[in-house]
């Protein structure tokens, strides 16, 4: 049974209709930890943040603490939010944006004055429209509130938050392309090193960019304290988490969980939660943490729902979205419709993402719809390879982003758990399913 | 002379003014040059390369790497129809083949009155209602194929004019005001900050080695 | 310590140690250790982007060994790399079938074939056979993207050389990337096509077939052509060039990448112009500039008829003794000459003749005693200078590739800049500080930046004349760029300027930004009056400069005139004059192209020219360098210096210069100045005059950077030996200060500006009407119309709009003409291009106002 008892951290407001105006925030205890935080020193709202143990919500589960300890060295002199949130089947920003907007914005204001910035983005994906809308109208209302600009509730901190539209490129939710796109430019991840934006990021200037969730959960952190949070969940995964499940579940929705308390099996089949698969249909395989990540099958059911937990089997938590193939649902169309994502969204800068993502999706396309060669599955296997040598996870890389080597992964884990279906469809010539 | 309508103009001045440095604006401006002309003209790319200070060539090499910005004219309605995972394993392929149908267009084209725009979208984050459509980036929860006949009515009839702006998706994002602190103030305040904080790291480094000492 | 303190840092390559700059970048040291990374968007003069992935390689790291692309990483001491592993040759082989996969492999009807990067690669490392089974992207075959350009995007590998060269190092994005993924190309604006003067660039560049240059396009296989190495004398910077030939016919003029000098880059006028020298076989027409001179010719009963040498040298002598004494004799030009032509000439008019009468320049300089005495700085030390002030007209149009030079120091390594600024400049907007001054003000704002004191009644605020002078500082440091940036200004007027500059900031060195390929060197030997060969001069004497030349055969006083290389119609800037004194004056032209001013010569002697000859040129900074002949020259043509040594002989005397190599040898054992040493030993990089005169070697070129250049070490140029004579610079700059004060001074009376009328700039335009453009098929058509332009405030008062054709009322006479605005010229002032016609017409002529320093004109609406 899913333990469903902690609390909700970052859907506290779920249940209102009006969840996005100042006047039911203010009525639910908002912006009251943004006055806490004003009455501590910065770094004492910081260390709060790292004694939560606040893993970084945007995939790769960096923790935010740390993230900004780091920027020690040199002041940092921009925040930016990402919320560009396209990694297929996540939705969870989604909610937050449009839902609790008011939410996020005392979030990067504790967040600014925790790291002493007074300019911060916020970059939404641009096929937010009403998200858009929601966050600007919470900006403009937390201004005229004045908890935003000059001197905020009378303190000696001012901070100004720009809405920042994106306009529909996947890969802009990198953060290096982010601040790309966030300079005017083509979203191009910039090559490493510097792996951290905190040491060159927006204008080459020292930049923290953090998850519209990992902000999110900062006003609970400072209302309740960095320990109260910490105590929930488990290890290095603490706290709550937004999981987006999709696919052939009957329930699917965004949902709060304590970290580590639950497993997969009781997201997609508790009765609160996913509410399991279709009558009489069987699980096949289920995506763990967004189409990036390598697959499980049923026998991973178990796995607690923690960054380390998911990771020692090979696979990542990733964007926390999960995505349920049932036995009626064909892989090789599921994997050839992830990696024809992939090439349409590869940005185009290195040659093995741009010309394998390609290439690989050409060739499931006709392992699918008919023309595929038994040799092919060696072939694609060995593209996989050659973008990201030796098929592990975390990947090795040939390319400047973590896009390329992400291509493989659904493949690569379709074709290896299940070749039977692969022989099938060149047998067949095409799907038998269809 | 501007090529954008007055308030489209004032409203591009405001958002280069927001950013450190113009070339930022671009995103923002690009979207408010579709809003003036329903696509990218080439008369709204050379304003928003003087706006930005960039080149005609580089506001269009910019503009063609994200899908929401159209260097050709579209319909009025720009109707997305999501196929990826989520929604492939609910029939988006099927709903977008439903919406070519009633539309008269296949995907990447226009419909014959100039009126729907029909486009094969990648996940748009809705997918819980599976298929996910969105007419000109608005979510309109339409996953059955009656469902989608009667959008397409309703848009042909005007009702959802005002759930479904036409063009421009900061059409209703506007801020109330432009910059609230000025970069002196800021400037003033965070070289204030930075050395209070440095202070304050330093007596507590000098509080740490005298308990080392003791 | 850290790295970047240390001067060396050492690292282990396949084994093998070796010391590398710290931040040095691993491709660069691994190759130098022996071990050659393949690559292709890596190029060694611009930034590295890391995209095309071919040169990964392993590098140990705390977690094990991870791929690393060498074209990015920065060496660190103690770094372990293996370039030559299993891993790594699985993923290099990845990344060129890759690449290979929508690669159309069209190499047998692709320019690139024979000498094409990605050719190279796959025959050493390709599988040979491909793997990829699917549909090739499509695109439609070569489209043009400019008027030099074609661009097939089938064949790219989006390593974004050419979007880098635009954007980074021409300052303009006139082209970019655009569209996504795969699905990426390179465009330009529909709108704006690659008009840039360095569109060429990319094409050299381009490290497969994408980018095809149209005039070269299909004209020859890589195979088929030989090649040297020489100096492109486009305009004065010198340029090195690899001159490739199929035959006897020019086919591809490459730009090599000189360290000091042009860093590979060429401006398309220097690259494409080579078929004005072709000339077009089919043109007799003499005042053509498409047509070569390839007989000498007399004048008989009106007309030019070829006749045998003798018979014209023979003329051309009794027409110089009919003409009288030396002072009735004169000579105008030179620039377009080799040193050793040059010194002939000199010997020859000033030795022989007796006449001061010489100058090289067309009346568009400066002072030349006044150049000879400035402390003179190199092209490096001026991109190296923490400050750097200009005055001059626009460099981009005047010397490209110094512009491109100078542009990276401001750009990229934030260099401040002080533009005084007269007329249009692209430098403009990377300029810290731009001090405006109209025409007749130089000497003012000059005097203000030294001293202080800035008179009423100029366009500048105290506080941007305070900022400039803070940056200068004592002046230490410092270099100023000095050229002609109005051509309608009285030359004593900047020649005033100069020298306040000079003596203000004694610490300050200068970089004199004359444009004419070879003025400089035609000074060093003499060809101006009161000056000697190797950087002497007497300004005891006094000879006619051009001007006073022209006065002079109008007035009948100067009876008979050599006109050395070029068109003097072409290359005056009052031709209305210029026509008169050539009209009253005997004319022997010594020329290897046709042109305006043969309607009035009685003798013409065919000369050699650009890649037909050998001989030393010495560019704007003063270096020395070798012109290698990659042709022979047509018809009889001869060198200048055989027609010197012949004509002189017809006259009388014997000069002894036999040969190029005899001039170069009397150069410099009778003055010092590198000619025959840098000929012989052809010293990669050349020779500075007045610097340390050991030459420095070129370092070996990079076929991948520079495809199409087989190997500047095979181009004919052996090693050197490094032993030159050299010239007393520093004692005949002391000479030169001592003098200095000598010289006199005119101060002029400049008009008080009038509010109705606009200053006249009159500047330079990069696409001319000179010889090479109008004797070039493939860049004739690229000259602009004439505009004049204006501020826009100026034309405000007005109330008409850019592109309004307005009366114009000149000096000279009322014209109509259109006018475009340009937010960079200087309130107050109308900029025209020299050689401005329109329907025929010289407009320059009634421009021009003879009787005062400076000229204005009024506009007004039809
Ligand atoms: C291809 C790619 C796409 C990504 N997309 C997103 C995204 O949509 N939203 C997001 O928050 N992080 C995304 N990330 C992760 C960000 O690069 C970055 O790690 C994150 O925004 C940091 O925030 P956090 O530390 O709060 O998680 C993406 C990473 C990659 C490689
Ligand atoms: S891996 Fe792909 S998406 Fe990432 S930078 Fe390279 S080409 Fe772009
Ligand atoms: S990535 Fe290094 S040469 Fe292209």
């Amino acid at each position: 049974m899913a333990s469903l008892d902690a609390p909700r951290i970052v859907s506290s407001r779920r249940d209102f209709a009006d969840s996005f105006t100042l006047t039911r925030y203010l009525e639910t205890g908002g912006y009251v930890a943004l006055r806490k935080a004003l009455t501590m020193f910065p770094e004492a709202v910081a260390a709060e943040v790292d004694v939560a143990s606040l893993l970084g919500r945007g995939g790769a589960g960096f923790p935010a603490g740390r993230k900004w300890s780091m920027l020690r060295r040199a002041p940092i002199s921009y925040l930016v939010v990402n919320g560009d949130e396209s990694e297929p089947a996540t939705f969870k920003d989604h909610y937050l944006v449009e839902r609790d907007p008011h939410q996020l914005v005392e979030g990067v204001i504790i967040a600014a004055y925790a790291l002493q910035v007074n300019q911060a983005f916020i970059f939404l994906r641009g096929e937010f429209a009403l998200g858009l809308e929601r966050v600007q109208q919470a900006l403009n209302e937390a201004y005229a509130h004045g908890a935003l600009g000059a001197k905020i509730f009378g303190s000696d901190f001012s901070l100004d938050i720009v809405v920042h539209p994106g306009a529909g490129a996947y890969i802009c939710g990198e953060e290096t392309s982010l601040l790309e796109a966030l300079e005017g430019k083509r979203g191009f991840p910039r090559i490493k090193p510097p792996f951290f934006p905190a040491v060159t990021g927006l204008y080459g200037e020292p930049t923290v960019v953090n998850n519209v969730e990992t902000m999110s959960n900062l006003p609970w952190i400072v209302n309740n304290g960095g320990a109260a949070f910490a105590a929930l969940g488990a290890g290095r995964s603490t706290g709550t988490r937004l999981f987006a499940l999709a696919g052939d579940v009957k329930n699917p929705g965004v949902y709060e969980l304590e970290m580590v308390k639950n497993t997969f099996r009781d997201l997609i089949f508790d009765p609160a939660l996913g509410g399991g698969l279709a009558e009489g249909r069987r699980l096949k395989a289920f995506v763990p943490g967004g189409v990036s990540a390598p697959w499980f099958g049923p026998d991973q059911l178990d796995t607690p729902l923690g960054q380390d937990e998911v990771g020692g089997l090979g696979s990542m938590l990733g964007s926390g979205s999960v995505v349920v193939l049932d036995d009626a649902s064909c892989v090789v169309r599921a994997a050839w419709r992830i990696t024809k994502f992939f090439s349409r969204e590869s940005c185009g800068q290195c040659t093995p993402c741009r010309e394998g993502s390609g290439w690989i999706e050409r060739i499931m396309y006709r392992l699918e719809h008919g023309g595929g060669r038994m040799e092919d599955l060696d072939l694609v296997l060995d593209l996989c390879d050659n973008i990201a040598p030796g098929l592990s996870w975390p990947p090795q890389q040939t390319t400047i982003c973590v896009l390329g080597p992400s291509i493989p992964s659904s493949v690569h884990s379709a074709l290896t758990m299940f070749r039977d279906d692969f022989v099938a469809h060149v047998n067949h010539g095409g799907c038998p399913h269809d | 002379m501007s090529h954008f309508r007055a308030d489209i103009r004032q409203r591009c001045e405001e958002l280069v003014a927001l950013y450190p440095r113009k070339r930022s604006a671009m995103l923002p401006l690009l979207h408010l040059a579709q809003e003036n002309d329903g696509y990218l003209s080439e008369e709204g790319i050379a304003e928003v390369a003087a706006l930005t200070g960039t080149t005609p060539a580089d506001v269009r090499g910019t503009a063609a790497f994200y899908d929401m910005f159209h260097l050709e004219p579209v319909g009025k309605y720009v109707v997305g129809v999501c196929t990826n995972i989520a929604c492939l394993l609910a029939g988006g392929e099927e709903m977008l083949e439903h919406a070519a149908a009633t539309l008269g267009c296949a995907p990447g084209s226009t419909s014959a009155d100039g009126l729907f725009t029909l486009e094969e979208s990648e996940c748009l984050a809705d997918c819980n209602i599976a298929p996910c459509v969105q007419v000109n980036h608005r979510y309109v929860r339409t996953t059955t194929p009656e469902a989608f006949d009667q959008l397409v009515d309703d848009l042909r009839e005007g009702r959802l004019d005002h759930d479904v702006p036409s063009h421009g998706t900061l059409i209703r994002v506007k801020r109330q005001g432009g910059l609230r602190v000025s970069a002196e103030d800021i400037a003033a305040e965070r070289s204030v900050a930075i050395a209070a904080r440095s202070a304050r790291a330093e007596a507590a480094a000098a509080a740490a080695a005298a308990q080392g000492s003791t | 310590m850290t790295d970047e303190a240390r001067t060396t840092v050492s690292i282990t390559v396949d084994g093998r140690s070796v010391e590398a700059r710290p931040g040095e970048l691993l491709i660069e040291a691994a190759e130098r250790a022996g071990s050659y990374i393949p690559r292709f968007c890596y190029h060694p003069r611009m930034e590295p982007v890391g995209v095309c992935r071919m040169c990964l390689c392993e590098v140990d790291g705390p977690r094990g060994p991870s791929l690393q692309p060498a074209c990015y990483l920065k060496v660190a001491d103690g770094m372990k790399v293996t370039t030559d592993s299993e891993k790594v040759k699985k993923a290099q082989d990845g990344v060129l079938e890759f690449l290979l996969a929508n690669h159309p492999l069209d190499c047998p009807v692709c320019d690139k074939g024979g000498e094409c990067p990605l050719q190279d690669q796959t025959l050493a490392h390709g599988s040979g056979e491909t793997r990829f089974v699917e549909e090739k992207r499509h695109h439609v075959k070569p489209i043009s993207i400019g008027e030099l350009v074609l661009l097939d995007r089938e064949r790219c590998i989006q390593c974004a050389r050419c979007t880098r060269f635009a954007s980074e190092v021409a300052g303009e994005a006139q082209i970019a990337f655009s569209g996504r993924g795969d699905l990426i190309e390179v465009a330009p604006s529909p709108t704006q096509p690659f008009d840039s003067v360095f569109s060429g660039n990319t094409v050299q560049i381009c490290p497969v077939g994408a980018l095809t240059a149209k005039p070269y396009r299909f004209s020859a296989r890589p195979w088929d052509l030989e090649q040297v190495e020489s100096t492109c004398t486009t305009c004065a910077v010198g340029c090195r060039v690899a001159v490739q030939s199929s035959g006897n016919r020019l086919t591809r003029v490459l730009g090599v990448d000189s360290e000091p000098v042009n860093h590979g880059w060429l401006c398309d006028k220097g690259r494409f112009t080579l078929d004005s020298i072709d000339g077009n076989p089919d043109s007799h027409d003499l005042t053509s500039a498409a047509t070569r001179v390839t007989q000498p010719m007399v004048r008989e009963n009106g007309r030019l008829v070829p006749v045998a040498w003798g018979t014209a040298l023979a003329e051309a002598a009794r027409l110089l003794h009919e003409a009288g004494e030396g002072d009735a004799i004169g000579a105008i030009g030179g620039a377009a000459l080799t040193n050793e032509g040059a010194f002939a000439w000199e010997r020859f008019v000033r030795g022989a003749l007796g006449s001061e009468n010489l100058d090289a320049q067309y009346g568009d300089g400066l002072d030349p005693v006044l150049l000879q005495t400035l402390p003179l700085a190199t092209i490096d030390q001026a991109c190296a200078a923490p400050v750097v002030v200009t005055l001059t007209g626009d460099l981009r149009e005047e010397l490209p590739v110094l512009f491109l030079r100078l542009r990276e120091s401001f750009a990229h390594r934030h260099h401040t800049l002080i533009e005084l600024a007269s007329g249009p400049s692209a430098l403009r907007p990377l300029a810290t500080h731009a001090l405006a001054l109209r025409p007749g003000e130089a000497p003012v704002i000059a005097r203000a930046l030294v001293s202080g004191h800035l008179p009423v009644g100029t366009l500048v605020h105290d506080d941007e004349l305070a900022g400039a002078r803070a940056a200068i500082g004592d002046g230490s440091g410092v270099v100023v760029v000095v050229g002609r940036a109005n051509l309608a200004e009285d030359q004593r007027l900047v020649d005033e300027a100069v020298r306040t500059l000079a003596e203000g900031l004694p610490q300050a060195k200068f970089l004199v930004a004359l444009r004419r390929a070879n003025v400089r060197g035609a000074l060093d030997m003499g060809l101006s009056p009161r000056l000697r060969p190797g950087r002497g001069f007497d300004a005891t004497v006094d000879g006619r400069d051009t001007a006073a030349q022209l006065a002079a055969m109008v007035a009948g006083t100067q009876r008979a005139t050599i006109l050395l290389g070029g068109c003097l119609l072409g290359n005056v800037v009052d031709t209305e004059l210029a026509s008169a004194a050539l009209a009253a004056s005997k004319v022997i032209a010594v020329t290897g192209h046709g042109g305006a001013t043969l309607a009035h010569a009685d003798v013409v002697l065919p000369a050699a020219v650009s890649y037909e000859r050998t001989g030393t040129v010495t560019n704007l900074e003063g270096r020395v360098t070798a012109l290698a002949p990659k042709i022979s020259a047509p018809g009889s043509a001869w060198s200048d210096v055989a027609i010197a040594a012949e004509l002189a002989l017809a006259w009388g005397q014997d000069l002894g210069l036999g040969s190029v190599e005899l001039a170069a040898q009397a150069i410099e054992e009778t003055t010092g100045y590198a000619a025959l040493s840098v000929l012989q030993d052809q010293a990669f990089e050349g020779v500075v005059v007045g610097l340390d005169a050991t030459p420095i070697a070129r370092h070996a070129m990079d076929p991948m950077a520079f495809p199409g250049i087989r190997s500047t070490r095979t181009a004919g140029l052996g090693d050197s030996t490094g032993a030159t004579v050299q010239l007393d610079v520093e004692g005949v700059a002391a000479t030169a200060a001592a003098q200095r004060s000598d010289v006199s001074v005119t101060s002029l009376d400049v008009p008080p500006a009038d509010a109705y009328a606009l200053r006249v700039v009159l500047v330079h335009r990069l696409y001319d009407r000179g010889i090479a453009m109008q004797g070039s098929p493939a860049l004739a058509g690229l000259v602009e119309e004439t505009t004049l332009g204006v501020h826009p405030s100026d034309l405000d008062r007005l109330g008409v709009a850019s592109g309004d054709v307005l009366t114009v009322r000149a000096s000279g006479g009322d014209f109509t003409a259109p006018v475009v605005t340009d937010e960079s010229i200087v309130r107050g002032t109308c900029v025209a291009a020299v050689a401005t016609q329109r329907d025929g017409v010289d407009l320059v002529a009634k421009i021009l106002d003879p009787s005062s320093p400076v000229s204005q004109v009024r506009l007004e609406t039809r």
